[in-house]
């Protein structure tokens, strides 16, 4: 293809995202949009089987068989959203096992949040409410982002994701109005997740590499700032609606912006975690890897079956 | 008191569902590939809606202001009916599948008959249960299919669980005390009379999948009197861990 050919199809692309249509998997498309993509969505679908992780640490102790069954089927719809991404980022050329493998040795990224321990009941309320909270905000200008398959999963994961989060506030307020000792596990898990929570929305503006070319790309509509400050705004009522105290002694509403004023994110903490240094960076990491290396004689047999049986199917044809 | 016949037949039969239901949670985001571990979340989920179907009849049948919480949180070991099986650790995939696979089989079976039960509400949770066990015995058989005739590894690995496992099938077909009270009356089912098809159903699948039907003389039993294996008390200071801790609280 000439330089001519490729800026042809350059422009009629960007003409293409500026009209609002999507790009689908044949679409001719710029290689960084194809590189880009799929590290977002990969480390997206990472985030969501990473994620299962600490939740799924108190589906056997989860308090009641409500709640149980409940949480199963939540984390089950996890894996349900990791499905859907992988698939959509193999649109782009790419298999699910690459995928894992760069998981496991390291080189992609998922969500930081997930590196924190979850040591009460309480915390499976706080991650339902805060963690999914920030993550539709991330997520649902998504649903209209310029990439045909991550938009149609996108819309599909926001649906359960509202589920989930209502469901934790639901976790949060009976624990709210419940004994003493039921408020302060709420307020506990309230104070060690607010802050990791605000940092979920990503680093600041002015250090955040990509937004730029991804608000080009509609992949993102509004900043990371943006997304905090809406996110902030929103939940402050909630907390206060169910007599828990968001743990910012600088929160304040302001009636000239419209907006609440907050405290300064330690972002050390933040590069820490992301830089592998977190509570449970280790230990997730390594739960992931050995449920893919204990899981490797599984798969063999699988394909070994089913290769088996074609041949016989083959037999029987001839 | 009063129903404790039917009290503890259906204890007999929902802590199966309950304690295998929370054995498979222990998997839930550890599975060998996302497919799989969807797929095995998806039977604890049916189990566990089993045993809440149970176990609020119980506390309807008892009468005393219990929940389906009380009931399942709050005995003490010696009072879960479950059998041995059920209670067996997840020692890798041959085992939870094997495990699965030779509860599955019996469970069938069970509802098969537990639909025509005399007691409505029985017969009830019976039929919806019994759409959801199907599948459960489909997903098994053909998981003990690709394993025994996938790769000699798994040949092994699964040959190993049948091994081990096999001690725990011929408990599914004792009779308890409330089991023979209950058949009396046209309620429970006569569980002995199972144990012909189920051994005929599960050698076929087992000679399919090229694995071999253990010879056992010595089998294993307790289960149903109360007498578990030492597994049992870990699996309890799970399930229990959060009503024991906060004990009278809603949540």
């Amino acid at each position: 293809m000439s330089e001519k050919d490729v800026k042809n199809l350059e422009e009629l692309f960007e003409q293409k995202i500026a009209r609002d249509e999507k790009i689908e998997p044949k679409d001719w498309m710029p290689e960084k949009y194809r590189q880009t993509h799929i590290r977002q969505i990969s480390q997206h679908a990472h985030s969501e089987i990473v994620g299962m992780l600490p939740e799924g640490n108190w589906i056997t102790r989860a308090p009641s068989l409500r709640r149980k069954v409940a949480l199963l089927a939540k984390v089950q719809d996890e894996a349900g959203h990791g499905l859907y991404l992988y698939s959509a980022c193999e649109t782009l050329g790419i298999s699910r096992d690459e995928l894992y493998g760069q998981l496991h040795t390291g080189k992609a990224k998922y969500s930081s949040i997930f590196n924190y321990p979850t040591i009460t009941w309480a915390d499976i309320g706080a991650i339902g409410w805060l963690v999914d909270g920030a993550a539709i905000i991330n997520q649902v200008p998504l649903c209209s982002t310029s990439y045909g398959p991550y938009a149609r999963a996108m819309i599909r994961v926001c649906k359960e994701e509202s589920f989930h989060q209502r469901q934790g506030y639901e976790i949060m307020t009976t624990l709210a109005n419940g004994t003493p000792e039921q408020k302060a596990l709420a307020q506990d898990a309230l104070n060690r997740w607010w802050w990791p929570s605000l940092m979920m929305l990503g680093p600041t503006d002015a250090e955040s590499v990509h937004t730029e070319q991804s608000m080009k790309w509609k992949l993102k509509r509004k900043t990371n700032d943006e997304l905090r400050q809406q996110f902030i705004d929103q939940t402050v009522p909630q907390a206060d609606l169910i007599g828990l105290t968001v743990p910012d002694p600088d929160l304040k509403w302001n009636e000239e912006t419209g907006h609440y004023d907050f405290g300064e994110i330690d972002w050390d903490e933040f590069w820490q975690v992301v830089k592998g240094h977190g509570p449970c960076n280790k230990e997730r990491l390594s739960a992931r890897v050995n449920a893919w290396e204990n899981g490797e004689w599984v798969r063999d047999a699988a394909m070994a079956y089913a290769k088996k049986q074609e041949d016989k199917g083959l037999k029987k044809a001839m | 008191m009063k129903n404790e016949n039917l009290i503890q037949y259906i204890y007999g039969i929902a802590d199966n569902a309950l304690i295998l239901g929370q054995r498979l949670s222990e998997l839930c985001g550890h599975g060998p590939s996302l497919e799989t571990d969807i797929a095995m979340t998806n039977i604890a989920l049916d189990l566990l809606g089993q045993t809440r179907s149970y176990f609020q009849y119980v506390a309807q049948l008892s009468g005393d202001n219990k929940t389906e919480d009380d009931i399942a949180f709050l005995r003490t070991e010696r009072q879960y009916k479950n059998v041995l099986l059920v209670e067996q650790p997840n020692t890798h995939f041959g085992y939870v599948i094997t495990r699965q696979f030779l509860f599955d089989v019996f469970h069938f079976l069970l509802l098969q008959e537990l639909q025509n039960s005399k007691d409505e509400m029985l017969a009830a949770i019976a039929k919806k249960a019994i759409k959801e066990v199907s599948y459960h015995q489909r997903f098994s058989s053909d998981w003990i299919k690709r394993l025994g005739d996938g790769t000699e590894e798994s040949h092994q690995k699964v040959q190993e669980a049948v091994n081990d496992l096999w001690k725990y099938t011929d408990e599914l077909f004792h009779m308890t005390g409330d089991d023979v009270k209950t058949e009396e009356l046209g309620i429970g089912i006569n569980v002995a009379l199972l144990k012909e098809r189920y051994y005929q159903k599960v050698s076929e699948v087992l000679e399919e999948a090229s694995l071999t039907i253990p010879e056992m003389k010595w089998f294993q039993k307790g289960g149903k009197q109360g007498i578990h294996s030492e597994h049992m008390g870990y699996i309890l200071s799970d399930l229990q861990y959060m009503q024991r801790t906060y004990p009278n609280m809603k949540w």
